[in-house]
């Protein structure tokens, strides 16, 4: 492996590349901790774009590089597709986006480490091929992966769970295999054909991860995908003796970690659980019967606007169905008259409405809604006791009830909004189906609820004319 | 020698995850989605990795594979900061006239 020894004298080349790949890393942290407050967001953002561009021209300088045009040639290839998917996908695909470029992140890792082995196969020790091998897994575990997850969110593969019999002991037998393999490999770097299967098995062991995960599940695999592409990174870092790639690597992965663990908890489910579960994958019986028992109230567009005629506040819950319905600037048009007319307006989201973290504030902040307006769980769930109407456009299991009152229930003791709380509810849905973990929702029974079906924009600007017309 | 790297790199490993976790875990969750898309953006710099392998001349195949993954860490360096930013711009307090 021609990796040069980080011990090594000195360089002057060698060194600016070093130093810039140092510089880019601190940049990264610097960038990071930005995030951490909606002012400073942007620079933060711009410091790490500063360090991409030095790590890049660093890289540039090394003295391994002889030859451009394949370089070159990437580089238009990729900023050609890449300006499109950033300046041009709708918020509403936002989930779809970033799942399909975890899987462009685990391609390149992959294809980097397939590269590396097949030039060193002969030379490599042990510790090298180990980073490798598991270089190659997580990366093609993640590129299939991601692609499942990004097929399933855009709804060419079908979105529950596909399970069939013994799918865990399966599922557990490829990755004992992989890991049997990558140790083997460890010990005898030079079976070729051994790292090849290697690569296959982690292509499959992303398919068959993903394949059994449902709709509200999402949010925790697309974080899982995050942290796996992240770690992919790091042992890229380690294969090659990168620092910038091991230090990107841990960030990375450990984001998509943390955020794994907060969407989880957000669920009251457990990791293993979401990977093990299939939770979405009962399929309801009779989805009209309401379960809990009980009248629906059903209600006009009319019958909402007379409620919110009378509201001194309001509270808006936005849910996964929002974003289908791209309703999000309706919620806002509607949410201006309303506070036109002296009503407090604001939003409850919940972490785990949509289908990846923080999928409802970017909707909300599209639609131009101020983002103190935007309340956590933690925040607000106090309030509704005292709020007079709350609306809920397209969010289900977040505000069932069950959740807190039927021990037994799938959901049970998972964190929701206490939108039964409030004085009324407004319940706006496509329909009687139950939400995505296949439970009866007790709220849509409850007598201070109301139903209005339909298409979400639709109702939420039938809404607004209404109020218009009397106001 | 390969085991004295080894070490150097665990090092650099254990203390971004601890900075990291320092930093990522005071994200609010306002800004859960702008955080994947940054993180993501940031981890196209395996694009420095796939650089040098495209650049290398070492054979065609090689040089091939290596194109292939500057595209692909292309696409999330210059498509992930773009929508970062594009979505922070969003994120805006507005002065709203007390009724």
């Amino acid at each position: 492996m021609n990796a040069y020894n980080l011990l090594a004298g000195i360089d002057l080349r060698q060194d600016a590349y070093l130093g810039s790949l140092l510089i880019a890393s601190l940049l990264f942290l610097l960038g990071l901790r930005g995030l951490s407050h909606s002012e400073t967001a942007r620079r933060g953002m711009k410091l790490a774009a500063v360090g991409m561009f030095i790590a890049v021209v660093g890289t540039l300088l090394d003295k391994r590089i002889v030859s451009y045009e394949w370089i070159i040639g990437g580089l238009i290839v990729g900023t050609v597709i890449g300006v499109p998917m950033g300046q041009w996908i709708p918020m509403t695909k936002m989930p779809e986006r970033i799942a399909l470029s975890h899987a462009f992140g685990g391609l390149a890792v992959a294809l980097v480490g397939v590269a590396e082995y097949a030039n060193h196969y002969m030379r490599l020790g042990p510790f090298d091929t180990c980073a490798l091998s598991l270089e190659v897994l997580l990366g093609a575990m993640t590129f299939t992966g991601s692609l499942m997850a990004f097929g399933k969110l855009m709804g060419v593969l079908p979105g529950r769970p596909q399970t069939f019999p013994g799918q865990n002991a399966v599922n557990l037998t490829f990755l004992g295999g992989a890991l049997a393999i990558l140790l083997f490999l460890t010990a005898r770097p030079d079976q070729q054909m051994f790292f090849y299967i290697l690569l296959s098995v982690g292509l499959l062991l992303g398919i068959l991860g993903v394949v059994r995960i449902g709709g509200a599940d999402m949010p925790v695999v697309i974080c899982l995908l995050n942290s796996y592409a992240g770690l992919a990174a790091a042992a890229t870092g380690f294969a090659l003796y990168n620092p910038v790639l091991i230090v990107c690597g841990a960030l990375d992965g450990g984001s998509g970690l943390i955020l794994a663990l907060i969407m989880s908890r957000a669920m009251n489910r457990s990791f293993k659980n979401v990977v093990f579960g299939a939770f979405g994958a009962r399929l309801l019986v009779d989805p009209v019967a309401t379960g809990a028992g009980g009248t629906v109230h059903e209600g006009t567009s009319e019958d909402a606007a007379e409620l919110l005629k009378l509201a001194g506040s309001v509270i808006v819950v936005p849910g996964y169905g929002m974003a289908v319905a791209q309703a999000q600037h309706a919620v806002r048009d509607l949410a201006d008259l309303l506070e036109n007319a002296g009503t407090s307006v604001r939003y409850a989201i919940h972490p785990v409405a949509g289908r990846m973290p923080g999928h409802m504030n970017v909707l909300l902040a599209e639609a131009n809604v101020s983002y103190d307006q935007l309340f956590e769980l933690e925040a607000i769930n106090d309030e509704f006791q005292r709020t007079d109407v709350s609306i809920v456009v397209g969010a289900n299991d977040v505000v069932n009830p069950a959740a807190k009152n039927t021990p037994g229930s799938p959901i049970f003791g998972m964190p929701i909004l206490n939108v039964d709380q409030s004085k009324a509810v407004i319940v706006l849905k496509r329909s009687m189906r139950p939400g995505f973990a296949g439970v009866e929702n007790e709220l849509f029974v409850q007598p201070n609820a109301m139903m209005v079906f339909g298409d979400a924009k639709k109702t939420l600007a039938e809404m607004a004319a209404a109020l218009k017309k009397e106001g | 020698m390969e085991c004295e790297n080894f070490i150097i790199l665990l090092y650099i490993f254990v203390l971004a995850i601890f900075a990291g976790y320092q930093v990522i875990s005071k994200v609010p969750q306002l800004l859960h989605t702008p955080l994947m898309a940054f993180t993501n953006a940031i981890s196209g710099i395996s694009l420095v990795a796939s650089l040098v392998i495209a650049g290398e001349g070492r054979n065609t195949i090689s040089s091939i594979l290596g194109a292939v993954a500057v595209a692909a860490a292309t696409i999330n360096v210059v498509g992930g900061f773009l929508i970062t930013d594009r979505m922070l711009r969003m994120f805006k307090k507005k002065e709203r006239a007390k009724a």
